[in-house]
């Protein structure tokens, strides 16, 4: 029996015995139970899951599930498009054309691999740092960059894309995303038990949307791990068994301060064991790897194994926002280091090695992105119609006569400013 | 008719509108198999099952968190904050998100759902189960925040909370949970948003809400040795703000005390007497005054009876208004004698009604 073997059977008597000293027959059956049904047993992987090398090659025995090769041009497309787009943002930033961009360059394979996994019937829960997975989702560019424009706090139809505005306060669209879940299967649940002498309209969807197996995907940062909200929205999930899916791009910065200086956990990914839930640790620059994983975790959610944590390793190659001055607290050459790293050139590698992109095919994916970013270009040189009367308008279905009369003078005040 | 507490009415207009609407879901921090710790939502996990009333984690920021996510997706979730003070973990969800999200999306994504707070003193509790915390909730915009005083208007305005489209701030004062009415449910009584004059008056008008309407009343009766006929109005409403109908009864008496149980500074009687002034200016005869909890934390249950408004201290502070009118029984102000005539508050109050 070798050491290794020796400990096991020791920390298993160790944990057998426990049971008997930690409290009663009651007890002992729920920690039984909970073992036997979550993930704890499973510790993510220290040495991130993989599916493409740094190289473009595929890796010699996948971890997961290898997408298709026809997902994986779009996971490539996708980034492209997202790239330009986010490079195009950035641009706009730095000519004061936006209020503020918080970039996400380098992180292109975590949003759109995250989004392409999704249904069409899940919701998104986004952060600002998010924007290219807005685009991904399909919300139209200029309407995407309306929070950052600093035209309105939010610029797209939540419910037409599933995907609710983007949040800006650390981890708190956490729980969002497990009630929405809560309410999707509360509908569905009402579908299948007739309502009993119910004579009111119900807010209730569509009988379709009602059918559907709605889950949802969380964006957040590693910073946000840190927040009280982001351990209450995981328990709930956990206790609620929800289809949710946490997939925290660990992008190695909460502004200036290191996840070294967040947490002690081995890797994000074990917090899903003190819930326990799934926890998996993935490279967030191997887009394949984000994809298999949350389509991996979306379809265990869908089946009732309930929600997953997702730590997607990565680097924010940019400043945090074009505010930042990231010279203060690192150094250009942990920057240059991810550049070998990048998630474009890696899977278009695997593309072009496996005949499924050449030059022209790449040209082409640059024109269509080109053209967008020129449409946003486009769009953020002329000046926006505003309204300024919105700002009274949205705050009541039913707006109150004080603020109907805070309407009427902000109203006039505006329109003698325009005489 | 039967004898029906406060925290009975509540249940009552949770139950029946759990019967009435399939999309009603309660939940909170032992609301379920025990019922909450006031009993309110006794029975309610028996009656619709674990789906639509149900415990949750100790976590109050997960709670409101999850109850958005599920107004956001169809449901009218209704969630209880066990106490006042237990109620600060959520406040950032309640501020930024709640209170914002219709505005946010412009008005795409509305939020029916019903915080449920106990709050104020008086019931001999230990820190942290005192507070009065309505002014956080009344100077957030987006917020309705409303609060009962009777039995019928426990049951009434908690329907049409949950009936609301946007987010409401129920405010539950602890100490009236047990206080009883004979009556029946189901009830109606005025609109969610009306201020409602309790006892009419003459002389000066006390202000007053939750947990110091009876209080406000029991002033009234002890007044009436002291010479003053008193109005009290119970403002129901502390947002959206009844101008109409606090405005009438002032311009109508020519004096005001606002009271509540929460501190004086800063308070949510300062905006009333602001208000007050601002509408009522030329037909005071008084500064409007404020009765109030002292401006240090709630104290201990042994010393609560000197923190909180009194009788007494309402009777003072009536005393201390400004008598010394220039103008007398025989010789009353002209604009107080139109604003005492009926409807004369919509002619020319200058306040939308």
């Amino acid at each position: 029996m070798d050491l290794r073997q020796l400990l096991a059977n020791q920390l298993s008597r160790v944990w057998r015995y426990s049971w008997t000293l930690l409290g009663d027959e009651a007890h002992i059956q729920d920690m039984k139970r909970n073992t036997a049904t979550s993930g704890v047993t499973v510790p993510p992987a220290l040495e991130p899951l993989r599916l493409v090398d740094s190289q473009g090659g595929r890796v010699s025995t996948p971890p997961l599930p290898v997408p298709e090769l026809d997902t994986l041009g779009a996971l490539h497309r996708a980034m492209v498009i997202g790239r330009r787009f986010d490079r195009q943002a950035s641009a706009l930033a730095r000519q004061g054309r936006l209020a503020v961009y918080p970039s996400s360059f380098g992180q292109e394979a975590c949003q759109v691999g995250g989004v392409l996994a999704l249904a069409e019937q899940d919701w998104l829960f986004p952060t600002y740092r998010d924007t290219v997975s807005l685009v991904t989702r399909g919300v139209d560019p200029v309407q995407a960059l309306t929070l950052l424009r600093g035209d309105w706090h939010s610029g797209y139809d939540a419910h037409a894309h599933r995907c609710a505005p983007q949040c800006t306060p650390l981890a708190t669209n956490a729980s969002h995303a497990v009630g929405l879940t809560y309410a999707a299967r509360q509908k569905r649940h009402q579908a299948s038990v007739p309502a009993q002498a119910s004579t009111a309209p119900s807010n209730s969807a569509d009988p379709a949307e009602v059918e559907a197996d709605t889950a949802a995907l969380v964006l957040m940062g590693d910073g946000a791990t840190s927040e009280g909200d982001a351990h209450e929205a995981y328990n709930f999930a956990a206790m609620w068994n929800a289809p949710v899916v946490f997939l925290i791009q660990n992008n190695q910065w909460a502004i200036s301060v290191p996840v070294r200086k967040q947490s002690r956990a081995p890797t994000l990914a074990h917090k899903a064991m003190g819930y326990g839930i799934r926890g998996l640790h993935v490279d967030g620059n191997d887009a394949a790897a984000v994809y298999a994983a949350v389509s991996q975790a979306l379809t265990e959610a869908r089946a009732g194994e309930g929600p997953t944590i997702i730590e997607a390793r990565t680097y924010r190659m940019d400043p945090h926002t074009n505010a930042d001055a990231p010279q203060r607290y690192r150094e250009p050459s942990d920057v240059e280091r991810w550049q070998n790293h990048d998630p474009i050139d890696r899977l278009e590698s695997l593309l072009r090695a496996e005949g499924q992109l050449d030059d022209a095919g790449r040209a082409d994916l640059d024109a269509t992105a080109e053209k967008l970013a020129t449409r946003v270009r486009e769009h953020m040189a002329q000046p926006d119609e505003l309204d300024p009367n919105e700002i009274l308008a949205h705050t009541y279905t039913h707006p109150s006569a004080m603020l109907r009369e805070q309407q009427a003078n902000l109203a006039a005040e505006i329109g003698e400013a325009r005489a | 008719m039967s004898e029906i507490s406060f925290a009975e009415a509540l249940n009552a207009a949770m139950r029946d509108s759990m019967r009435e609407n399939p999309d009603v879901v309660v939940y909170g921090e032992d609301v379920g198999q025990l019922g909450g710790v006031f009993r309110v939502t006794d029975g309610l996990t028996a009656e619709f099952g674990e789906q639509r009333c149900f415990d949750t984690p100790i976590a109050e920021s997960g709670i409101v968190g999850t109850a958005i996510g599920m107004a956001m997706h169809g449901a009218r979730p209704v969630v209880e904050m066990q106490f006042d003070a237990f109620a600060y973990p959520a406040f950032e969800q309640v501020v930024s998100h709640a209170a914002k999200l219709r505005n946010r999306t412009r008005g795409s994504v509305t939020l029916p759902l019903v915080i449920r707070i106990p709050y104020g003193g008086a019931v001999g509790a230990v820190e942290h189960h005192s507070d009065s915390s309505e002014g956080y909730y009344a100077h957030t915009p987006g917020l309705t925040v409303v609060t009962p005083a009777t039995v019928a208007d426990a049951y009434s305005m908690l329907r049409a909370s949950i009936a609301h489209p946007d987010p409401v701030v129920f405010l539950e004062p602890k100490r009236l949970y047990r206080s009883t009415a004979t009556m029946s449910l189901p009830v109606t009584t005025e609109e969610l948003d009306r201020a409602v004059v309790r006892r009419e008056g003459r002389d000066v008008t006390l202000l007053c809400y939750g947990p110091t309407v009876d209080t406000a009343l029991a002033t009234a009766d002890a007044a009436m040795a002291d010479g003053y006929d008193v109005e009290v109005v119970d403002l129901r409403s502390l947002t959206p703000f009844d101008d109409a109908t606090v405005t009438a009864s002032v311009r109508k008496t020519g004096r005001a005390v606002v009271t509540h149980e929460a501190p004086s500074f800063a308070g949510y009687g300062a905006e009333v007497a602001a208000r007050v002034t601002e509408h009522c200016f030329h037909y005071l005869e008084a500064p409007v005054l404020r009765v109030a909890g002292y401006d240090a934390p709630y104290p201990p249950p042994l010393l609560e009876r000197y923190y909180l408004p009194t009788v007494d201290r309402l009777r003072t502070a009536l005393s201390r208004l400004q008598w010394e009118s220039q103008w007398t029984e025989n010789d009353p102000s002209p604009l107080r004698v139109a604003a005492a005539a009926p409807h004369a508050a919509n002619q020319d109050s200058g306040v939308v009604a």
